[in-house]
Protein backbone atom coordinates (compact mmCIF):
# COMPACT_ATOMS: atom_id res chain seq x y z
CA UNK A 1 0.00 0.00 0.00
CA UNK A 2 2.76 2.17 1.02
CA UNK A 3 4.91 1.68 -2.22
CA UNK A 4 2.00 1.90 -4.34
CA UNK A 5 1.15 5.47 -2.63
CA UNK A 6 5.69 6.24 -3.12
CA UNK A 7 5.09 5.09 -6.65
CA UNK A 8 1.69 6.97 -7.89
CA UNK A 9 3.46 10.56 -6.22
CA UNK A 10 6.54 9.96 -8.37
CA UNK A 11 4.86 9.24 -11.25
CA UNK A 12 2.19 11.88 -11.00
CA UNK A 13 3.14 14.36 -8.19
CA UNK A 14 4.46 17.76 -10.09
CA UNK A 15 6.67 18.31 -7.20
CA UNK A 16 8.75 15.52 -5.17
CA UNK A 17 6.31 14.68 -2.25
CA UNK A 18 8.35 11.86 -1.29
CA UNK A 19 11.47 14.01 -0.63
CA UNK A 20 10.12 16.50 1.19
CA UNK A 21 8.43 13.60 3.66
CA UNK A 22 11.39 12.35 4.34
CA UNK A 23 12.92 15.34 5.19
CA UNK A 24 9.92 16.72 7.48
CA UNK A 25 11.92 16.09 10.56
CA UNK A 26 14.37 18.80 9.20
CA UNK A 27 11.93 20.83 8.37
CA UNK A 28 9.65 20.38 11.97
CA UNK A 29 12.77 21.12 13.34
CA UNK A 30 13.00 24.46 11.64
CA UNK A 31 10.00 25.51 12.14
CA UNK A 32 11.08 24.99 15.86
CA UNK A 33 13.53 27.32 15.40
CA UNK A 34 11.67 30.25 13.47
CA UNK A 35 8.71 29.92 16.25
CA UNK A 36 11.72 30.18 19.02
CA UNK A 37 12.72 32.87 17.80
CA UNK A 38 9.65 34.92 17.45
CA UNK A 39 8.46 33.58 20.62
CA UNK A 40 11.90 34.77 22.31
CA UNK A 41 11.97 38.08 21.04
CA UNK A 42 8.57 39.02 21.34
CA UNK A 43 9.02 38.55 24.96
CA UNK A 44 12.39 39.80 25.22
CA UNK A 45 11.03 43.05 22.77
CA UNK A 46 7.65 43.34 24.80
CA UNK A 47 9.79 43.35 27.87
CA UNK A 48 11.53 46.37 26.34
CA UNK A 49 8.88 47.81 24.84
CA UNK A 50 6.61 49.12 28.66
CA UNK A 51 8.39 51.14 30.41
CA UNK A 52 9.56 52.81 27.28
CA UNK A 53 5.62 53.35 25.99
CA UNK A 54 5.39 54.84 29.46
CA UNK A 55 8.23 57.25 28.30
CA UNK A 56 6.99 58.03 25.14
CA UNK A 57 3.23 58.50 26.16
CA UNK A 58 4.70 61.14 29.40
CA UNK A 59 5.86 64.27 29.11
CA UNK A 60 9.00 63.79 30.17
CA UNK A 61 10.90 65.88 26.83
CA UNK A 62 14.52 64.79 27.82
CA UNK A 63 13.78 61.21 28.12
CA UNK A 64 11.39 61.17 25.24
CA UNK A 65 13.75 62.21 22.79
CA UNK A 66 15.75 59.45 22.86
CA UNK A 67 13.20 56.99 22.66
CA UNK A 68 11.99 58.46 19.76
CA UNK A 69 14.63 58.11 17.92
CA UNK A 70 15.46 54.62 18.96
CA UNK A 71 11.64 54.18 17.02
CA UNK A 72 12.25 56.08 14.26
CA UNK A 73 15.56 54.17 13.41
CA UNK A 74 13.79 51.09 13.82
CA UNK A 75 10.76 51.70 12.29
CA UNK A 76 12.12 53.44 9.92
CA UNK A 77 14.74 50.55 8.19
CA UNK A 78 14.98 47.29 6.62
CA UNK A 79 15.04 44.27 9.63
CA UNK A 80 17.55 43.14 6.83
CA UNK A 81 19.23 45.71 7.60
CA UNK A 82 19.62 45.95 11.24
CA UNK A 83 20.07 42.59 11.34
CA UNK A 84 23.33 42.68 8.84
CA UNK A 85 24.55 45.41 11.14
CA UNK A 86 24.96 43.21 14.29
CA UNK A 87 25.81 40.23 13.01
CA UNK A 88 28.47 41.08 10.35
CA UNK A 89 29.03 45.00 11.51
CA UNK A 90 30.20 44.44 15.37
CA UNK A 91 33.20 42.54 14.62
CA UNK A 92 34.43 45.62 12.81
CA UNK A 93 35.53 47.02 15.72
CA UNK A 94 38.04 45.38 17.60
CA UNK A 95 37.27 46.15 21.56
CA UNK A 96 34.37 44.23 20.39
CA UNK A 97 35.65 41.52 19.27
CA UNK A 98 38.21 41.35 22.61
CA UNK A 99 35.32 41.80 25.22
CA UNK A 100 33.99 39.19 26.70
CA UNK A 101 30.46 39.00 24.86
CA UNK A 102 31.96 38.37 21.70
CA UNK A 103 32.67 34.38 21.71
CA UNK A 104 29.57 33.29 23.41
CA UNK A 105 26.70 35.84 21.62
CA UNK A 106 27.83 38.49 19.35
CA UNK A 107 29.81 36.24 16.83
CA UNK A 108 27.06 33.79 17.35
CA UNK A 109 24.37 34.35 14.27
CA UNK A 110 21.18 32.90 16.81
CA UNK A 111 22.46 35.55 19.36
CA UNK A 112 22.62 38.31 16.91
CA UNK A 113 19.52 37.04 15.27
CA UNK A 114 17.30 37.39 18.90
CA UNK A 115 19.38 40.35 19.71
CA UNK A 116 18.21 42.34 16.48
CA UNK A 117 14.58 40.91 16.26
CA UNK A 118 13.98 42.29 19.86
CA UNK A 119 15.01 45.54 19.27
CA UNK A 120 12.87 45.80 15.78
CA UNK A 121 9.85 44.39 17.45
CA UNK A 122 10.58 46.47 20.69
CA UNK A 123 10.34 49.72 18.43
CA UNK A 124 6.70 49.02 17.18
CA UNK A 125 5.27 47.32 20.24
CA UNK A 126 6.28 50.52 21.64
CA UNK A 127 4.71 53.24 19.52
CA UNK A 128 2.01 50.69 19.35
CA UNK A 129 1.58 50.64 22.87
CA UNK A 130 1.81 54.45 23.28
CA UNK A 131 -0.71 54.68 21.44
CA UNK A 132 -3.25 52.45 23.62
CA UNK A 133 -1.54 54.21 26.22
CA UNK A 134 -2.55 57.92 25.20
CA UNK A 135 -6.42 56.63 24.25
CA UNK A 136 -7.20 55.94 27.63
CA UNK A 137 -10.45 57.57 28.66
CA UNK A 138 -9.84 60.66 30.29
CA UNK A 139 -12.88 60.33 32.93
CA UNK A 140 -10.65 57.01 34.12
CA UNK A 141 -7.53 58.72 35.02
CA UNK A 142 -9.03 61.94 36.58
CA UNK A 143 -11.34 59.64 38.60
CA UNK A 144 -7.88 57.13 39.37
CA UNK A 145 -6.54 60.83 40.46
CA UNK A 146 -9.98 61.80 42.69
CA UNK A 147 -9.59 58.46 44.42
CA UNK A 148 -5.75 59.91 45.11
CA UNK A 149 -3.68 56.90 43.24
CA UNK A 150 -0.06 57.98 42.60
CA UNK A 151 0.62 57.85 39.19
CA UNK A 152 2.46 54.72 39.90
CA UNK A 153 -0.60 53.13 40.95
CA UNK A 154 -2.55 54.44 38.31
CA UNK A 155 -0.74 53.27 35.45
CA UNK A 156 -0.46 49.88 37.14
CA UNK A 157 -4.08 49.78 37.98
CA UNK A 158 -6.12 51.77 34.90
CA UNK A 159 -4.03 52.60 32.28
CA UNK A 160 -1.89 49.38 31.82
CA UNK A 161 -4.68 46.80 32.02
CA UNK A 162 -6.88 48.64 29.57
CA UNK A 163 -4.04 50.07 27.28
CA UNK A 164 -2.93 46.05 27.28
CA UNK A 165 -6.48 44.95 25.59
CA UNK A 166 -7.16 47.83 23.63
CA UNK A 167 -3.49 47.16 21.58
CA UNK A 168 -4.20 43.71 21.55
CA UNK A 169 -5.53 43.37 17.77
CA UNK A 170 -2.82 45.82 16.64
CA UNK A 171 -0.53 43.54 18.43
CA UNK A 172 -1.60 40.16 16.56
CA UNK A 173 -0.75 42.25 13.56
CA UNK A 174 2.50 42.46 14.87
CA UNK A 175 3.35 38.94 16.56
CA UNK A 176 2.44 38.08 12.58
CA UNK A 177 5.03 40.48 10.79
CA UNK A 178 7.53 39.34 13.83
CA UNK A 179 7.10 35.54 12.16
CA UNK A 180 7.67 36.82 9.04
CA UNK A 181 10.66 39.14 9.49
CA UNK A 182 11.82 36.10 11.34
CA UNK A 183 12.59 34.80 7.39
CA UNK A 184 15.91 37.39 7.45
CA UNK A 185 17.46 34.51 9.96
CA UNK A 186 18.10 32.34 7.16
CA UNK A 187 19.99 35.28 5.70
CA UNK A 188 22.51 34.52 8.75
CA UNK A 189 23.33 30.85 7.87
CA UNK A 190 20.50 30.00 10.82
CA UNK A 191 18.52 26.81 9.70
CA UNK A 192 15.25 28.26 10.43
CA UNK A 193 11.76 26.69 7.97
CA UNK A 194 13.04 29.03 5.36
CA UNK A 195 16.75 27.69 5.81
CA UNK A 196 15.88 24.42 5.57
CA UNK A 197 13.70 24.84 2.83
CA UNK A 198 16.61 26.92 0.59
CA UNK A 199 18.97 23.91 2.66
CA UNK A 200 16.98 21.39 0.40
CA UNK A 201 16.96 23.21 -2.64
CA UNK A 202 20.43 23.52 -3.26
CA UNK A 203 21.35 19.72 -1.76
CA UNK A 204 19.01 18.52 -4.87
CA UNK A 205 19.30 21.06 -6.99
CA UNK A 206 15.41 21.52 -7.04
CA UNK A 207 13.50 24.65 -7.81
CA UNK A 208 10.24 24.38 -6.05
CA UNK A 209 10.65 21.52 -2.61
CA UNK A 210 12.02 23.74 -0.32
CA UNK A 211 10.24 26.92 -0.73
CA UNK A 212 6.55 25.55 -1.20
CA UNK A 213 6.41 23.41 2.16
CA UNK A 214 8.07 26.25 3.87
CA UNK A 215 5.67 28.51 2.12
CA UNK A 216 3.03 26.23 3.68
CA UNK A 217 4.24 25.96 6.91
CA UNK A 218 4.56 29.74 7.55
CA UNK A 219 0.81 30.06 6.27
CA UNK A 220 -0.24 27.33 8.76
CA UNK A 221 1.29 29.14 11.29
CA UNK A 222 0.07 32.35 10.96
CA UNK A 223 -3.61 30.65 10.35
CA UNK A 224 -3.29 29.53 13.49
CA UNK A 225 -1.65 32.99 15.35
CA UNK A 226 -4.20 34.91 14.13
CA UNK A 227 -7.06 31.92 15.30
CA UNK A 228 -5.25 31.73 18.90
CA UNK A 229 -5.84 35.71 19.17
CA UNK A 230 -9.53 35.90 17.92
CA UNK A 231 -9.99 34.12 20.88
CA UNK A 232 -7.74 35.88 23.28
CA UNK A 233 -9.47 39.06 21.95
CA UNK A 234 -13.03 37.38 22.58
CA UNK A 235 -12.02 36.47 26.07
CA UNK A 236 -10.07 40.15 27.01
CA UNK A 237 -12.17 42.50 24.91
CA UNK A 238 -15.45 40.70 26.05
CA UNK A 239 -16.86 44.10 27.82
CA UNK A 240 -16.08 46.16 24.37
CA UNK A 241 -18.38 43.97 22.21
CA UNK A 242 -22.14 45.15 21.87
CA UNK A 243 -23.94 43.01 23.98
CA UNK A 244 -26.74 40.57 22.88
CA UNK A 245 -30.18 42.34 22.66
CA UNK A 246 -31.69 41.37 26.01
CA UNK A 247 -35.21 40.39 25.19
CA UNK A 248 -37.44 41.98 27.96
CA UNK A 249 -40.69 39.69 28.17
CA UNK A 250 -43.28 41.86 29.09
CA UNK A 251 -44.51 40.78 32.72
CA UNK A 252 -47.94 40.45 33.29
CA UNK A 253 -48.15 42.03 36.48
CA UNK A 254 -46.57 45.39 34.48
CA UNK A 255 -48.59 44.67 31.81
CA UNK A 256 -52.14 44.94 33.49
CA UNK A 257 -51.49 47.99 34.79
CA UNK A 258 -51.34 49.22 30.96
CA UNK A 259 -54.35 51.44 30.63
CA UNK B 1 33.81 57.92 6.83
CA UNK B 2 36.57 58.24 4.14
CA UNK B 3 35.85 54.76 2.45
CA UNK B 4 31.75 55.94 2.08
CA UNK B 5 33.21 58.71 0.13
CA UNK B 6 35.70 56.69 -2.08
CA UNK B 7 32.48 54.08 -2.78
CA UNK B 8 29.47 56.72 -2.99
CA UNK B 9 29.22 56.09 -6.28
CA UNK B 10 28.24 52.27 -5.93
CA UNK B 11 25.83 53.41 -2.81
CA UNK B 12 24.40 55.69 -4.66
CA UNK B 13 23.41 53.77 -7.65
CA UNK B 14 21.87 51.04 -4.99
CA UNK B 15 19.97 53.68 -3.87
CA UNK B 16 18.60 54.34 -7.32
CA UNK B 17 17.55 50.71 -7.86
CA UNK B 18 16.15 50.35 -4.63
CA UNK B 19 13.90 53.68 -5.30
CA UNK B 20 12.84 52.16 -8.88
CA UNK B 21 12.31 48.68 -7.55
CA UNK B 22 9.89 50.53 -4.84
CA UNK B 23 8.20 52.71 -7.33
CA UNK B 24 7.48 49.57 -10.05
CA UNK B 25 6.15 47.21 -7.32
CA UNK B 26 4.16 49.95 -5.69
CA UNK B 27 2.66 50.61 -9.45
CA UNK B 28 2.49 46.73 -9.43
CA UNK B 29 0.62 46.76 -5.86
CA UNK B 30 -1.92 49.35 -6.81
CA UNK B 31 -2.96 47.59 -9.66
CA UNK B 32 -3.42 43.97 -8.05
CA UNK B 33 -5.01 45.66 -5.24
CA UNK B 34 -7.47 47.61 -7.39
CA UNK B 35 -8.32 44.39 -9.26
CA UNK B 36 -8.92 42.68 -5.76
CA UNK B 37 -10.71 45.27 -4.32
CA UNK B 38 -13.11 44.74 -7.31
CA UNK B 39 -13.42 40.84 -6.92
CA UNK B 40 -13.87 40.96 -3.45
CA UNK B 41 -17.15 43.25 -3.40
CA UNK B 42 -18.44 41.85 -7.20
CA UNK B 43 -21.74 39.81 -6.63
CA UNK B 44 -19.54 36.70 -8.36
CA UNK B 45 -18.35 34.03 -6.29
CA UNK B 46 -15.54 33.11 -8.15
CA UNK B 47 -13.81 36.05 -7.82
CA UNK B 48 -15.05 36.91 -3.96
CA UNK B 49 -13.41 33.21 -3.67
CA UNK B 50 -10.23 33.82 -5.63
CA UNK B 51 -9.57 37.18 -4.05
CA UNK B 52 -10.32 35.54 -0.39
CA UNK B 53 -7.44 33.06 -1.65
CA UNK B 54 -4.90 35.44 -3.04
CA UNK B 55 -4.93 37.42 0.22
CA UNK B 56 -4.68 34.93 2.96
CA UNK B 57 -1.84 33.26 0.81
CA UNK B 58 -0.33 36.41 0.09
CA UNK B 59 -0.66 37.95 3.73
CA UNK B 60 0.29 34.20 5.37
CA UNK B 61 3.77 33.63 3.63
CA UNK B 62 6.59 35.67 4.49
CA UNK B 63 7.70 37.92 1.24
CA UNK B 64 11.08 36.80 1.14
CA UNK B 65 9.86 33.47 0.90
CA UNK B 66 7.61 34.07 -2.37
CA UNK B 67 10.43 36.51 -3.67
CA UNK B 68 12.74 33.13 -3.96
CA UNK B 69 9.91 31.21 -4.96
CA UNK B 70 9.30 33.03 -7.86
CA UNK B 71 13.15 33.63 -8.89
CA UNK B 72 14.15 29.98 -8.71
CA UNK B 73 10.33 28.21 -9.23
CA UNK B 74 9.13 30.13 -11.62
CA UNK B 75 12.63 30.50 -13.71
CA UNK B 76 12.29 26.59 -13.88
CA UNK B 77 8.34 27.04 -14.78
CA UNK B 78 8.92 29.11 -17.57
CA UNK B 79 11.55 26.97 -19.00
CA UNK B 80 9.36 23.89 -18.42
CA UNK B 81 6.80 25.89 -20.17
CA UNK B 82 9.03 27.01 -22.62
CA UNK B 83 9.98 23.61 -23.95
CA UNK B 84 7.04 21.81 -23.57
CA UNK B 85 5.38 24.60 -25.80
CA UNK B 86 8.33 25.23 -27.78
CA UNK B 87 7.09 28.69 -27.71
CA UNK B 88 10.58 29.96 -26.54
CA UNK B 89 14.23 28.33 -25.72
CA UNK B 90 15.93 29.69 -22.32
CA UNK B 91 14.63 32.42 -20.41
CA UNK B 92 16.30 33.97 -17.25
CA UNK B 93 14.39 35.99 -15.29
CA UNK B 94 16.10 38.68 -13.85
CA UNK B 95 16.86 39.55 -10.10
CA UNK B 96 14.96 42.85 -10.85
CA UNK B 97 11.61 41.74 -12.58
CA UNK B 98 11.48 38.93 -9.83
CA UNK B 99 11.75 41.80 -6.78
CA UNK B 100 9.19 43.99 -8.41
CA UNK B 101 6.10 41.42 -9.37
CA UNK B 102 6.74 39.57 -6.27
CA UNK B 103 6.69 42.51 -4.05
CA UNK B 104 3.95 44.19 -6.49
CA UNK B 105 1.74 40.84 -5.72
CA UNK B 106 2.42 40.47 -2.05
CA UNK B 107 1.41 43.94 -1.24
CA UNK B 108 -1.33 43.60 -3.76
CA UNK B 109 -2.88 41.90 -1.12
CA UNK B 110 -2.49 44.59 1.27
CA UNK B 111 -3.65 47.07 -0.83
CA UNK B 112 -6.97 45.00 -1.59
CA UNK B 113 -8.17 45.21 2.02
CA UNK B 114 -6.96 49.61 2.16
CA UNK B 115 -8.47 49.91 -0.93
CA UNK B 116 -11.65 47.31 -0.46
CA UNK B 117 -12.31 49.83 3.02
CA UNK B 118 -12.09 52.56 1.51
CA UNK B 119 -14.91 52.11 -1.49
CA UNK B 120 -17.10 50.67 1.25
CA UNK B 121 -16.20 54.04 3.29
CA UNK B 122 -18.06 55.75 0.34
CA UNK B 123 -21.86 56.65 1.15
CA UNK B 124 -23.57 54.79 -0.52
CA UNK B 125 -26.40 57.48 -1.92
CA UNK B 126 -23.37 58.46 -3.78
CA UNK B 127 -22.98 55.85 -6.08
CA UNK B 128 -26.84 55.83 -6.33
CA UNK B 129 -27.45 59.00 -7.13
CA UNK B 130 -24.53 58.62 -10.06
CA UNK B 131 -26.80 55.71 -11.32
CA UNK B 132 -30.09 57.67 -11.00
CA UNK B 133 -28.30 60.45 -12.85
CA UNK B 134 -27.40 57.94 -15.53
CA UNK B 135 -23.51 57.42 -15.25
CA UNK B 136 -22.07 54.28 -16.55
CA UNK B 137 -19.80 52.09 -13.92
CA UNK B 138 -16.42 53.78 -15.30
CA UNK B 139 -18.20 57.25 -14.72
CA UNK B 140 -19.51 56.66 -11.59
CA UNK B 141 -15.49 55.61 -10.82
CA UNK B 142 -14.08 58.38 -12.41
CA UNK B 143 -15.96 61.23 -10.59
CA UNK B 144 -17.41 60.13 -7.36
CA UNK B 145 -16.06 56.47 -6.22
CA UNK B 146 -12.13 57.42 -7.60
CA UNK B 147 -11.48 60.93 -5.87
CA UNK B 148 -12.92 60.07 -2.69
CA UNK B 149 -11.12 56.80 -2.15
CA UNK B 150 -7.76 58.22 -2.46
CA UNK B 151 -8.80 60.35 0.55
CA UNK B 152 -10.28 57.05 2.79
CA UNK B 153 -7.06 55.01 1.39
CA UNK B 154 -4.38 56.80 1.80
CA UNK B 155 -3.77 56.42 5.80
CA UNK B 156 -3.80 53.04 4.88
CA UNK B 157 -1.53 53.21 1.66
CA UNK B 158 0.99 55.06 3.74
CA UNK B 159 1.25 52.27 6.02
CA UNK B 160 1.74 49.65 3.40
CA UNK B 161 4.36 51.55 1.28
CA UNK B 162 6.67 52.36 4.14
CA UNK B 163 6.68 48.95 5.02
CA UNK B 164 6.85 47.84 1.09
CA UNK B 165 10.08 50.25 1.02
CA UNK B 166 11.58 48.48 3.68
CA UNK B 167 10.78 44.96 2.14
CA UNK B 168 12.67 45.76 -1.09
CA UNK B 169 15.87 45.33 0.51
CA UNK B 170 15.01 41.63 1.14
CA UNK B 171 15.61 41.52 -3.00
CA UNK B 172 19.24 41.69 -2.31
CA UNK B 173 19.07 38.19 -1.19
CA UNK B 174 18.48 36.93 -4.41
CA UNK B 175 21.37 39.06 -5.60
CA UNK B 176 19.99 42.30 -7.06
CA UNK B 177 22.68 44.73 -6.73
CA UNK B 178 20.25 47.38 -4.76
CA UNK B 179 21.82 49.44 -1.91
CA UNK B 180 21.84 46.65 0.72
CA UNK B 181 23.67 44.64 -1.55
CA UNK B 182 26.19 47.29 -2.65
CA UNK B 183 26.64 48.54 0.40
CA UNK B 184 27.30 45.15 1.83
CA UNK B 185 30.17 44.34 -0.88
CA UNK B 186 32.09 47.42 -0.27
CA UNK B 187 31.78 46.86 3.34
CA UNK B 188 33.31 43.46 3.18
CA UNK B 189 36.40 44.35 0.53
CA UNK B 190 36.72 47.08 2.99
CA UNK B 191 36.39 45.36 6.11
CA UNK B 192 34.79 47.86 7.40
CA UNK B 193 30.99 46.65 7.09
CA UNK B 194 29.71 48.46 9.93
CA UNK B 195 30.22 51.69 8.92
CA UNK B 196 28.42 50.88 5.28
CA UNK B 197 25.59 49.09 6.84
CA UNK B 198 25.29 51.73 8.98
CA UNK B 199 25.55 54.04 6.00
CA UNK B 200 22.94 51.95 4.07
CA UNK B 201 20.67 51.99 7.04
CA UNK B 202 20.65 55.85 6.43
CA UNK B 203 19.71 55.97 3.26
CA UNK B 204 16.38 53.77 3.94
CA UNK B 205 15.29 56.60 6.94
CA UNK B 206 16.21 59.22 4.38
CA UNK B 207 13.97 57.66 2.03
CA UNK B 208 11.28 56.79 4.50
CA UNK B 209 11.84 59.86 6.01
CA UNK B 210 10.52 62.07 2.44
CA UNK B 211 7.79 59.59 1.96
CA UNK B 212 6.65 60.28 5.78
CA UNK B 213 6.64 64.01 4.34
CA UNK B 214 5.00 63.02 0.80
CA UNK B 215 2.30 61.68 1.99
CA UNK B 216 1.61 63.87 4.68
CA UNK B 217 1.23 66.58 2.29
CA UNK B 218 -0.81 64.26 -0.30
CA UNK B 219 -3.53 63.24 2.76
CA UNK B 220 -3.71 67.24 3.40
CA UNK B 221 -4.32 68.02 -0.31
CA UNK B 222 -7.10 65.24 -0.81
CA UNK B 223 -8.34 66.43 2.67
CA UNK B 224 -9.28 69.85 1.72
CA UNK B 225 -12.52 70.63 3.17
CA UNK B 226 -13.20 68.09 5.67
CA UNK B 227 -13.15 68.87 9.00
CA UNK B 228 -11.96 66.03 11.24
CA UNK B 229 -12.48 65.87 14.81
CA UNK B 230 -9.70 66.56 16.86
CA UNK B 231 -10.69 65.40 19.82
CA UNK B 232 -8.47 62.43 19.57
Amino acid sequence: MGDAIIAFLDAWSPIDLVLIAQNLDRFLLGAWVTLQLTFLSLVVGGCIAVPLAIIRAGNNALLNAPVWAFTYTFRGTPLLVQTYLIYYGLGQFEWIRESFVWGPVLSQAWWCALIAFSLNTAAYTTELLRGAIESTNRGEVEAAKACGFSRRMRLKRIVLPSAFRRALPAYSNEVIFMLHGSVVASTITIQDLLGVGRWLNGRYYLAYEGFITAAVFYLVIVLVISRGFRLWEKHWLQHLYPHDAVKVKPSKGLANFRI
Amino acid sequence: MGAIIEYQGQLLQGTWVTIQLAIFSAMFSIAFGLLGAWAKLSKNILAQKTAAGYTTIVRGVPDLVLILLVFYGGQELANQFGSLTGLWEYVEISQFAAGVGTIGVVFGGYMTETFRGAILAIPRGQIEAGVACGMNKFLIFRRIIGPQMVRYALPGFSNNWLVQIKSTALVSVIGLQDVVYNGFVAGRSTRQLFTFMFAVLMVYLVLTAISDFALRWLDKKYSKGIVRSDDG
